[in-house]
């Protein structure tokens, strides 16, 4: 066995236990995939709620605004790994447990939703006021114009959005599996840090970057394939 | 018809308040083309606004057809909306949906089934001359394709009136000219009520036959078109007819001079012509009956305007005085518009 200080046991992979690897790299995928998901519906919905109570004049705007504000806020704020001790209570009532992938859910969710949530208010804010008068002036309800104006017309927005909170959700599952939530970062930290073995940190490294790339591959790829405002 | 009865929007700001439209009435009949005029602020944009409620007036009555506009709120409102048009100095197409599908927008919003849509849209885009550009995306077309696609859209819901907003500022010349073209063509056709908002007079001079000039929120002057190019009143007015009518006016004002200073005798006269006048050979009539008179052409131009043709002409007339009083009355019988610019001395 290699000795655990020398830079030759970074490429000492009978360590490597594949199959291990395999596992995490699977919770990993399923605890990002799974809480882009979330992140996704409950960002959009955060966002429009900001977007829309956004400099309205009724007292019920201007409070449900400054409340979605400060609730953003601090939920952004927050260190993640700080989060994730904090919601154990809460986790372990919605999730009846705080260990595993499922565990990791409830944190990741909270602490990426708000962020998300202000990048979608900031892609409708982009979209030109004129398209939307125009619709209005169509005669169309609130809801027509969030479903065939807004969205539409801030969708790379939205995607590249998704794409970079979806990257920093793969850091994030990594940090949670630390404390118990499995997938690479467990592995990383568990078989490759505590029991001396750096080549299973590192091909955990190398698995969590390949990951990275091919999520941000798909989300440049959509945007590019979407984003009709300059000629092709 | 829409009939504002001493409308007025004022907005309060946390200085001051502004009054943007100040008790404006006015009446616009079905069919017409009516024109608003006035530099930008003077709250044309405002006054147009009111007419579909983008821009709720704070006081006063918008009529359209007897209704009251600013008493229509959530689902009657909307519907009313569907039925009046609307186009855009910037176009306001959605950047995400082809030619076809901005047209077929307005369409979905109304819940018009698929294959109507589909039929509609291919419709419109033969009117406003956009075939084989159906599946483009805005992105990919010129300034005066946009606008066509704005106008089809607006037209979708087959609206009784079409408002537009500055819908050729953004646009050169010739395009200006072609988009103007289809307006015309499409109120012939489809005899839709047009507000057209701008602050060319040029716009105003070839398609409208009802004119109001805007200035600080209020109405300083309507009528028709063919009159006030004709007689203008308010100062305002004179300016904007002036630069369209007759924009090298300090050029002739300097021949003039030069004219008179050379040759410092004989009458120098303004004659308007409208209408069939313009038409008429009454300067060759006149030099016919009066063949000793000298007659020198300063300056002439006539433009169209949808009350006819409309032509100034600036002649210099020597000869001694009973001559030139012969001429003169002549050109009075005629029912020539005449201003006599310099009566220079006669021999």
């Amino acid at each position: 066995m290699a000795d655990p200080n020398s830079l030759a046991s970074y490429f000492d992979f009978s360590q490597v236990d594949w199959q291990a690897l395999w596992t995490a790299t699977g919770e990993t995928v399923w605890m990002t995939l799974f809480s882009v998901v979330f992140v996704f519906i409950f960002g959009i919905i955060l966002g429009l709620l900001l977007y829309e109570t956004t400099g309205k004049h009724s007292a019920g705007a201007f409070i449900l605004n400054k409340i979605t504000a400060i609730l953003v806020n601090v939920f952004r704020s927050i260190p993640f790994i700080i989060l994730i001790v904090l919601l154990i209570p809460i986790t372990k009532q919605i999730t009846g447990t705080i260990i595993g992938p499922r565990a990791a859910m409830p944190s990741l969710i909270i602490s990426a939703a708000p962020f998300y949530a202000r990048m979608v208010e900031i892609g409708f804010h982009e979209v030109d006021a004129g398209v939307i008068e125009a619709a209005e002036a169509m005669g169309a309800s609130k809801l027509q114009v969030m479903w065939k104006v807004l969205l539409p017309e801030s969708l790379p927005a939205i995607i590249s959005g998704i794409t970079v909170t979806g990257i920093s959700l793969i850091g994030y599952t990594a940090m949670a599996g630390v404390i118990g939530a499995g997938g690479l970062g467990n592995l990383a930290y568990q078989d490759g840090f505590q029991a001396n073995q750096n080549a299973v940190t590192l091909t955990s490294t190398v698995v969590i970057l390949i990951i990275v790339f091919i999520f941000q591959a798909i989300g440049d790829f959509t945007v590019r394939k979407i984003d009709k405002r300059s000629v092709a | 018809m829409i009939e504002f009865k001493d409308v007025s929007k004022i907005y309060h700001t946390r200085q001051n308040t502004i009054t943007a439209v100040d008790k404006v009435s006015l009446k616009i009949g079905n069919g017409e083309i009516f024109g608003i005029v006035g530099y930008s602020g003077a709250g044309k944009s405002t006054l147009v606004r009111m007419i579909n409620s983008l821009e709720p007036p704070t006081s006063g009555q918008v009529l359209i057809d007897d209704v009251d506009m600013t008493q229509l709120r959530g689902k009657a409102l909307r519907q009313t909306r569907q039925e009046i048009g609307m186009i855009f100095q910037h176009f306001n197409l959605l950047w995400s949906r082809t030619v076809r599908q901005n047209i077929e927008l307005p369409l979905e919003l109304k819940g018009v089934s698929k294959v109507q849509r589909a039929q509609k849209a291919a419709e419109l885009i033969d009117l406003v001359g956009l075939d084989g550009r159906e599946d483009a995306y805005p992105s990919e077309l010129s300034g005066g394709q946009k606008q066509r696609v704005g106008v089809a859209r607006a037209l979708a819901n087959d609206p009784k009136i079409l408002l537009c907003d500055e819908a050729t500022s953004a646009l050169d010349p010739a395009t200006t000219e072609e988009v103007l073209e289809l307006l015309l063509k499409i109120n012939r056709k489809l005899n839709i009520t047009m507000v057209v908002i701008t602050h060319e007079m040029h716009v105003v001079r070839k398609i409208c036959q009802n004119m109001a000039v805007m200035d600080s929120g209020r109405i300083v002057e309507q009528g028709s078109v063919l009159d006030i190019f004709r007689y203008p009143q308010a100062a305002l007015t004179k300016e904007f007819v002036q630069e369209e009518v007759n924009p090298e006016t300090e050029d002739t004002e300097v021949i003039l001079d030069e004219l008179l200073a050379k040759v410092p005798d004989g009458l120098i006269l303004k004659l308007t012509f409208h209408g069939e006048q313009a038409k008429l050979p009454i300067i060759s009539e006149m030099l016919k009956k009066m063949p000793e008179v000298q007659l020198n052409i300063i300056e002439g131009n006539i433009h169209q305007t949808q009350g006819g043709p409309l032509g100034n002409l600036y002649l210099q007339l020597r000869g001694n005085s009973e001559l030139l009083e012969q001429a003169v009355a002549y050109l009075k019988q005629m029912r020539v518009d005449m201003e006599v610019i310099r009566s220079g001395r006669s021999k």
